[in-house]
Order: structure tokens, then sequence, then C-alpha cells
């Protein structure tokens, strides 16, 4: 039986049409990418609450702080890389500072977006929001929990971060699964190791505890959904309890989950860990499944990490 | 709100004025330059245009006005205290541990500021969806935005000014502080910006031109804003950058820097008169 695939951005898109629907104040803003964002849908069913900037990054985030000040809550939308880098001082002082109720939605995160290489590939965002004071940071691991991150965030006050994926990749999460922003889900129970993700390669966490699971190692598997506010008392717990960690995800390891997780451990529980990870370098062009290989973030490499991990285990 | 007459703005400028170089002199430092330039136009639109309620900040009909070039928030403090939204004492506390007037403004500490700035060339975008949420929400109230002319060197403000004029924004009016200095010099030496105009209105805005120190004309152009439908509007107010103060005026160097106490005097006596 093969597994549905959806990219997660169809989540976004699916969440916003419901949002449309229960929630007159959502409006939603786009930068010329509205079809390959999914914030066309919106546009489509509710075309008098969609504004498209034009590729304008930084004067739609402007816009957005607007909308949000008259009472609005704006999910201001176009790709990871240039909502995050271009708009940032726009995020930072007008949105963040002011503390406003704006959400950000970037697209196309990951190494993932393949061919259009690496110009396109959003490999800094959530270093780049994780830092910001106030905001809130969410990477959905498949399109069903990208549809609930959607909904999640336009109730809650304050700025929020949410980062999908292009390409169609496994739905592995069900409708009626837990989601709140902050708590982490447990996918995968496990004493001797404890691996971290979050996003689409969650999956990929998945596929390693199988494997693992066949060499009689016992892993436990976390869906760190949010990034900000990081679920502590879970990454505390798996430390004390399986006192070794790997982290997973489509980002550098500078400023992402990884230093995320890390900055918690450090400071209460150091326990040794590995970082699945884009290794402070650019993508490229290719296909999602060749530079997933090349950059060392598939199953197999979470495996060897795990091993590598439990042989640093203190004893 | 109150409105008060032509007489009556002039004095107010003159305190407005007075309170620029003391509030920047007991801080030590801050941005005196372009808050004098715009005083005129600030003290018109609080005692006179805007319709607002300093003891209801959150009053939802109320016109919003965001200073985009947030440097100049002393002459927004003191437009804001004199019209009731704090004390003028407070004024002195501009600048220290603990104070409301933060160095640049702060949405969050001092309520009345519709949005934290101080980041150049932001404004106009907020002003923007703050007037698209008023269009959503059947809403009249109206939007201003101060801008200075060095400030329109930022990209953004013109995908801004491309988008009022887009969505027909004409609840939305800019103000802009031509004096023709930022901090390194001239406008036109540093990176030129005219003709002012005719850019503005090629991107399809109505203009407004001024001298903006003559209140009169301020404030006919503020009605001629209002009265312009299906386009923004903005007024384009040459100014002097110090005006008021002897050794200020058309002096990049008093962009953002304080008087000693000697300088001080001087100031106020040059706004008020000798012996005041
Ligand atoms: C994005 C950004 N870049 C640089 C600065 C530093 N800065 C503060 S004021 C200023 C000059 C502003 O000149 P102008 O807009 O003409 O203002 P005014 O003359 O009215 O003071 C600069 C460069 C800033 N605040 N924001
Ligand atoms: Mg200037």
């Amino acid at each position: 039986m093969s597994i549905k695939m959806l990219p997660n951005r169809d989540g976004y898109g699916h969440g916003l049409i419901e949002l449309g629907a229960t929630n007159s104040e959502v409006v939603v803003l786009d930068a010329d990418l509205a079809k390959s964002t999914r914030s066309d849908w919106f546009a489509d069913k509710f075309p008098e609450r969609f504004f498209d900037l034009g590729i304008a990054e930084q004067d739609m985030l402007g816009t957005a702080a607007g909308l949000s000040l008259g009472g609005k809550i704006p999910f201001a939308t176009t790709y990871g890389v240039f909502v995050t880098g271009r708009a940032w001082d726009q995020i930072r002082t007008t949105i963040c500072y002011s503390e406003l109720n704006v959400k950000i939605a970037g697209a196309h995160g990951g190494i993932s977006v393949g061919p259009d290489g690496a110009t396109h590939q959003a490999l800094e965002d959530i270093a780049l929001m994780r830092v910001l004071p106030h905001m809130q940071v969410m990477v959905p691991c498949d399109a069903v929990e990208a549809k609930k991150a959607t909904i999640a965030a336009a109730s809650v006050k304050g700025p929020c971060y949410l980062r999908f994926a292009r390409e169609a990749t496994p739905v592995f999460t069900e409708e009626r699964d837990f989601f709140e922003i902050g708590k982490a889900n447990v996918l995968k129970e496990g004493m001797d190791v404890t691996i971290i993700a979050c996003g689409p390669i969650v999956y990929e966490a998945l596929l390693a505890n199988e494997q693992l699971a066949a060499m009689g190692i016992s892993a436990r598997v976390i869906n760190m959904h949010t990034i900000k506010p990081l679920d502590e008392a879970v990454v505390l717990q798996a430390a004390e309890e399986t006192k070794a960690i790997v982290t997973a995800e489509e980002h550098q390891v500078a400023g992402g989950l990884g230093s995320a997780v890390s900055e918690v451990l450090v400071k209460n529980k150091p326990v040794p860990v590995e970082m699945i990870g884009i290794q402070d370098t650019f993508g490229e062009s290719g296909t999602p499944e060749e530079l997933a290989v090349k950059y060392h973030l598939v199953a197999n490499d979470i495996v060897l990490a795990a091993q590598k991990v439990l042989a640093r285990k203190s004893k | 709100m109150y409105t008060q007459s032509l007489e009556e703005l002039k004095k107010s400028c003159k305190d407005v004025r007075g309170d620029i170089v003391r509030m920047t002199a007991a801080a030590g430092s801050g941005h005196p330059g372009g808050s004098l330039s715009a005083v005129e136009l600030m003290t018109a639109l609080y005692f006179n245009v805007m319709n607002h309620r300093p003891q209801e900040v959150a009053w939802p009909e109320r016109d919003r006005f965001i200073l985009s070039k947030g440097h100049v928030c002393p002459v927004l403090y003191s437009v804001m205290a004199r019209s009731g939204y704090f004390s003028v004492e407070e004024l002195l506390t501009l600048r220290t541990l603990g104070s409301k007037l933060q160095g640049h403004p702060s949405s969050k500490l001092l309520p009345g500021v519709e949005v934290s700035s101080g980041s150049l060339g932001q404004g106009l975008s907020i002003a923007n969806g703050l007037a698209l949420s008023a269009r959503l929400n059947k809403k009249g109230f109206r939007i201003y935005c101060l801008l200075g002319d060095g400030e329109l060197q930022e990209g953004q403000v013109w995908e801004a000014v491309m988008t009022a004029a887009h969505y027909k924004l004409d609840q939305v009016c800019a103000l802009v502080d031509y004096n023709n200095l930022q901090i390194d010099g001239t406008v036109e030496a540093v990176m030129g910006v005219a003709p002012l105009v005719e850019k503005w209105q090629s991107f399809n805005w109505h203009t407004i031109q001024i001298d903006g120190h003559d209140l009169s004309q301020v404030l006919a152009a503020y009605e001629e804003a209002k009265q312009t439908k299906g386009k923004p509007s903005v007024i384009i107010a040459t100014t002097v950058k110090g005006k008021g103060c002897s050794f200020m005026e058309n002096v990049a160097g008093w962009h953002g820097k304080s008087c000693n106490e000697k300088e001080l005097q001087i100031a106020l006596d040059d706004i008020y008169g000798k012996g005041n």
C-alpha cells in the first residue's frame, strides 16, 4: 500500500479556505506567487479579502502590519527565502517590536524545492524568524498538519511564521491527531535514543526508527512542529530517559531546530547531540530525491547519526 | 478634539519647538533638526485636523497618524503631550531608562503611538494596510503618514506609493518634510530625489505643494487632501531643517545632536524672543 503524497503547502491552502469561511477578519496577501503558495485558493473564494502586492515583499509585510492594526488577521505569503530575508527588518521592527498580529507564510522551505536551486531554497528562514522576540515559528510535517498549523496560527495573538514545503511528501498524520502550538507530538516511544525532527523530514525519522528497531535500537521520534515556543519539557524528558539526541531538519544546522534543542540541553541536561541538516552550505539544482541524498537528509543518514550519538552516550 | 485659531496654532508651534529643544537637551541626544522642520505640519494635524480622542486612545473611529521617520519623535511626543495624551512634564524623560518616550517611538510603551518606527521607509506601507482595513470594515477614518525627504531614497517607500495608488486609497495622506537635508549632507548631494512633485504625480497621486511653515497653507493642504477622492494625496511641504533656531537652520550637523546649556538658551530666545 503506497502512502498518500501531498505538498504541505496544499494544507496551507485548505487552512486558508477554512479560515476564510469561519473568520471574517482573516485576509491574505501575496507577492505575485499566489498560485504557487496556494494563497490563490483563498483569493478565488474571498476575492475582496485577498490583496496581491506585486513583487514587493517589504511593502507586503508593512501592509500586513497596517491591516493587523485595523483589526484584521493578515496572512502574508510568499516563498520562505524572500519573506524572511527580503523583509526581515520589516518583520523585526514593525511587526515583532510592535507585537502585531501578523501571520507570515513561507512556502518552498528547504532544499526539496529542487530544480530552482539555491536562490529559492529557504535554508535560513527558521533561524531568521526564531531569533525575533514575540515570534512563534511552526514547521508542519505534512499537508494535514499544515492545515492545522494554519488554523491554529489565526487563533493565537501575535506574529507567527509558518514554513511550508513545495514537494509532495508523505501524509502520515491524521485529521484527528492532537495539534497544539508549542506542544510536540511523540510519534514513537523509545528508550535508547531520541530523534527530534520538524517538517517533512519527520517521515524519514519514522523510517529510521524502523531501521534502528531492526538493529535492536529503540528510538523515540518526536515531531517538533513548533520551533518557538519550543516544547522544552519533551526535550528534557527525552534527554533524561534516552540520554542521546539526534535532530533532523531541512535547514542550516546553525540556528534552526538543532540549535534550539541544543540550547535547552546545554542549560539543563547536557547529553550528546548529532544534527542532521544543511552543513553551512548553499543548495543547488537537482531533483528533491537527489538533493536529499546528496545533503544527507534521508532515513539512512539519521540511522548513522543515531549510531554515532549512541557511541558518544555516557554509560 | 478641539481646534485652534491661527494665532493659537502659531503660539502652539512655539511651545512645541520649545519642547523639542528642551527635551533633547535634557536627554543629551535625539533629533531636533527634522523635528523642528515638521512642527507646523504636526501641530496643525494634532490640534486641528485629526479626529482623535487623547482620553480614549483606542477609539476605533480615530484618524491614524504613522510616524514613518521615527527619529523625529520629539515633535510627535510634544504634540501628543500638548493635546492630552500624557503630561508635558513627562517630555523631559525622553530617552531615559524606564521612560515611555523611547529614542524612537514604541507603540507597546506609549499608548497613542499606532506602531513602532525608527527603521526608515516602512510607514507608508502600514498606512496603506490601515486604509485597506478601513475599506473592509466600512470605516471612514483617515490615515496620515509623515516621511522625510531623505527617507524617500528607501525603495519600500515607492513600493507603497504604487500600492496606495493601485488600490486608490484616498484616505491616505502622505506628508513629505522636504527640508533637503539628511545626515551626510543635502538630499540632492547624497542621492537626489527631485523632481518630487512630478515623481508622485507620475505614480498617480494627487500632489499638494506648500510652504511647510505657513500654517494657513498647511491647513488648506489638509483640507484639499480630504476633499480629493479616488486617489491618495501627498503634501510636499518645503521646510527648513532646524526651523526656528538660528544656529540649527539648514545645518546638517543638527540632525541628531542636542543643545548644550548655552545653545539651549539661544534656541529658546530664538523661539520665544529674547528675555522670555
Ligand atoms: C533604514 C534606516 N537606515 C538608516 C537610518 C539612520 N537614519 C536616521 S535619520 C536618517 C536621515 C533621514 O533623513 P530625512 O528622511 O531627510 O529626515 P529629516 O531630514 O526629516 O530628519 C538616517 C539615515 C534609519 N533610521 N533607518
Ligand atoms: Mg530631510
